[in-house]
């Protein structure tokens, strides 16, 4: 029975004298690897020439976390757990804390985490914290977790995670995207 | 000046020579053998014969010293391996080449060496070589060609036995 | 009797000068090379290769020389210390001797002198330079000996037994040439192609065999069987780091240069090109012409290594001993017979 049309009928048939002296067939190689210099010397090259120019990354990219901030620059997280429960690969551990008086300005619910912990190499980077949490705090963003020598500086705590206020990092896109994703959820 | 040079020349191929022999790890007297053949060739370049000079490279340094290398490389022949020979042996080779060199001295002691008269300093050059071997030597040249090629056959004969049998 | 000593002083110091600039220029080509070969490794398989170290990359030689300088210095512990190190310098010595015998032009006014722009015009040549090519598998024998490790004796045997078969048909190769042209002469030879008279058209095959032959006697791809990354692991010099390595890499880019310089007289033409008078511009036309046949040479050479694979082993000895060596000898008695014809 013949499945595909792409099944090839073996034949061993003895080579002529112009292809076993194989002069022929080096001459046309030669030939294909030529017309590839000359397209690249007189064309454009695929290769990005990387710490100036970096390749563009897909809207749906998902890298290292950012713990969002709101206008005021209050932390969102109110330290509730579900994206610890969500994880897969239980890379997240936090504490929570109760705010005292005086304390406002820097948390926005009456619950904090007081250390908020991603363990980089546990992360597989599934995206599913983002849709557990229920005060839009935590995000996976286009930047890439950099690398490191010892196993221990890859548990990333607060000071890694949540957003500096003079470099706010912008999530509207991926905001929409992760709101999308549940709403069709919900409404299956 | 040129004696000086064929002296040191001289010298040295003596001494390399006798490295051949003594010493003890068979690649090192092979590549003794072939900064001989160096030196050797250097004093066919003395006498203007560059064209034998430059043969004597490439068939002896060149090919022969190679196969030589290849097969003490494949052996894998070290200093720790060498097969010890009982004292009878030693003794007696040593009486056997004393002898024989006894021989060639007493033989020797009494002649003269004949003078070939003043030799062409252009013998050795390509074009007079050439004459020289195609014209008075043509029949030992081409016999000796023969000769090889026999020898060639019988190497390959040698090589495929189990074809023979 | 001994004419070589009869030479005055000023002479020998015309004869050491251009040996030096011809030692410099065989540097500087040999470590451009290694640039080149990288860019056009590149370029072949549309990439831009080496562009970090100065512009257009053209420092890399530089960085790369140096990183081989920094390296550490290792010698295996139970290798044969002397003949480990002397293996790099014999193969480096024995690829700079080559180029003495190649006439780069033919003479160059400088400041009212004539120079003769060729080391030394010897009546063999071309036996020189066959002889100087067997002597190079010996620093690739000892290398691969005294690492004492069994992949570097490997390569060290596949390389030379791949370079002592290709010799022959080499060697036959260039009789016809010898035959025809009558002398072993490379200064002669070169003459004798003034204007469009180049060997190659009377001697196609001849050519042909000893290209191949150039390409297996430089243990470059398709003939790489001495470095067979996959199975060798670098073959002759696996043991081998730092300069010494670098020796030996430096080495056969000198031996590729050569082999081109001499493909270039041999075959080319030299330094004669129709319409160019190798003596215009005070002499330089010459080296100009012979140097661009060179580079184009070379550039074959990277071509090729970067459009084939490799020979399987038995394939290589197959088509030395039973494809080339036959086809040479056939080329050198129709030569014979032609000129036998056509000079009576």
């Amino acid at each position: 029975m013949q499945l595909t049309n792409r099944s090839k009928l073996v034949v061993n048939k003895q080579m002529t004298f112009w292809e076993r002296i194989y002069l022929p067939a080096i001459l046309k190689g030669m030939a294909t690897t030529l017309k590839h210099m000359i397209r690249l010397t007189f064309g454009k090259s695929n290769t990005l020439r990387y710490p100036e120019v970096t390749k563009e990354f897909a809207p749906v990219y998902r890298g290292w976390h950012v713990l969002k901030r709101d206008a005021q620059g209050r932390e969102n997280c109110t330290a509730c757990g579900l994206c610890a429960v969500a994880c897969p690969a239980e890379a997240i551990t936090m504490v929570a804390e109760e705010r005292q008086k005086g304390e406002e300005h820097l948390y926005r619910e009456e619950k904090y985490a007081a250390v908020y912990e991603i363990n980089m190499l546990r992360c597989i980077f599934c995206g599913l914290c983002e849709e557990a949490c229920p005060k839009e705090a935590i995000f996976l963003t286009d930047r890439i977790v950099p690398s490191d020598y010892v196993r221990q500086d890859f548990v990333f705590g607060k000071d890694m995670l949540v957003e500096k206020m003079d470099q706010r990092i912008d999530i509207t896109v991926r905001q929409m995207q992760v709101k999308e994703r549940v709403a069709a959820k919900v409404a299956q | 000046m040129t004696l000086a040079i064929f002296i040191t020349l001289a010298v040295l191929s003596v001494i390399t020579a006798l490295l051949v022999v003594l010493s003890k790890n068979p690649v090192h007297s092979v590549l003794y053998l072939i900064v001989t053949f160096f030196i050797i060739a250097a004093q066919y370049i003395m006498l203007n014969a560059q064209f034998l000079a430059v043969v004597h490279l490439i068939v002896y340094a060149g090919a022969i010293m190679v196969l030589f290398l290849f097969v003490l490389m494949l052996l894998n022949l070290n200093e720790d391996t060498e097969p010890q020979k009982s004292s009878a042996w030693k003794i007696s080779a040593a009486i056997t080449s004393g002898m024989l060199f006894l021989t060639l001295i007493g033989a020797l002691k009494g002649s003269t060496i004949a003078l070939l008269g003043a030799p062409n300093p252009q013998v050795g050059l390509v074009r007079n070589l050439g004459a020289v071997l195609f014209k008075d030597f043509v029949v030992p040249f081409e016999i000796a060609g023969i000769l090889f090629l026999a020898a060639m056959v019988g190497a390959v004969m040698v090589g495929k036995r189990d074809l023979a049998m | 009797m001994m004419y070589i000593l009869l030479f005055d002083f000023a002479f020998i110091l015309q004869k050491m000068g251009l040996i030096g600039v011809i030692f410099l220029i065989t540097l500087t080509i040999a470590a451009y090379s290694t640039y080149g070969e990288r860019k056009i490794a590149a370029f072949l398989q549309d990439r831009i290769g080496p562009d970090r170290a100065g512009p257009f990359g053209l420092l890399q030689p530089v960085a790369d020389g140096v990183k081989m300088f920094m390296k550490e210095d290792f010698i295996p512990a139970n290798a044969n210390k002397g003949l480990f190190i002397l293996a790099p310098g014999i193969f480096m010595f024995v690829a700079c001797m080559t180029s003495a015998v190649i006439p780069w032009g033919t003479t160059l006014t400088l400041f009212g002198a004539n120079i003769d722009l060729q080391v030394t015009d010897i009546n063999i040549g071309i036996l020189y330079i066959m002889g100087f090519v067997s002597l190079g598998v010996y620093g690739i024998m000892i290398g691969g000996w005294a690492s004492n490790n069994k992949y570097s004796l490997y390569g060290a045997i596949r390389a030379s037994s791949q370079m002592i078969s290709y010799e022959l048909a080499m060697g036959l190769s260039l009789i016809a040439i010898v035959m025809m042209t009558g002398t072993l002469s490379l200064r002669t030879m070169a003459e004798q192609q003034s204007g469009f008279q180049w060997n190659v058209l009377y001697q196609p095959l001849g050519f042909l065999i000893f290209f191949i032959c150039a390409l297996a006697e430089c243990n470059r791809a398709p003939f790489d069987m001495a470095e067979c990354e996959t199975e060798l692991i670098g073959g002759y010099h696996t043991e081998y780091g730092s300069m010494k390595l670098g020796f030996f890499l430096f080495a056969e880019y000198i031996n590729m240069f050569v082999s081109c310089a001499v493909i270039s007289t041999v075959f080319f033409g030299g330094y004669n090109f129709p319409g160019l008078d190798p003596s215009w511009l005070g002499g330089l036309m010459g080296p100009i012409v012979l140097f661009s046949k060179i580079f184009f040479f070379i550039f074959v050479f990277m071509w090729i290594r970067w459009t084939l694979p490799r020979f399987r082993y038995d394939q290589l000895m197959h088509l030395g001993w039973k494809g080339l060596i036959p086809l040479a000898i056939v080329n050198m008695l129709l030569t014979g017979a032609i000129t036998l014809w056509l000079g009576k």
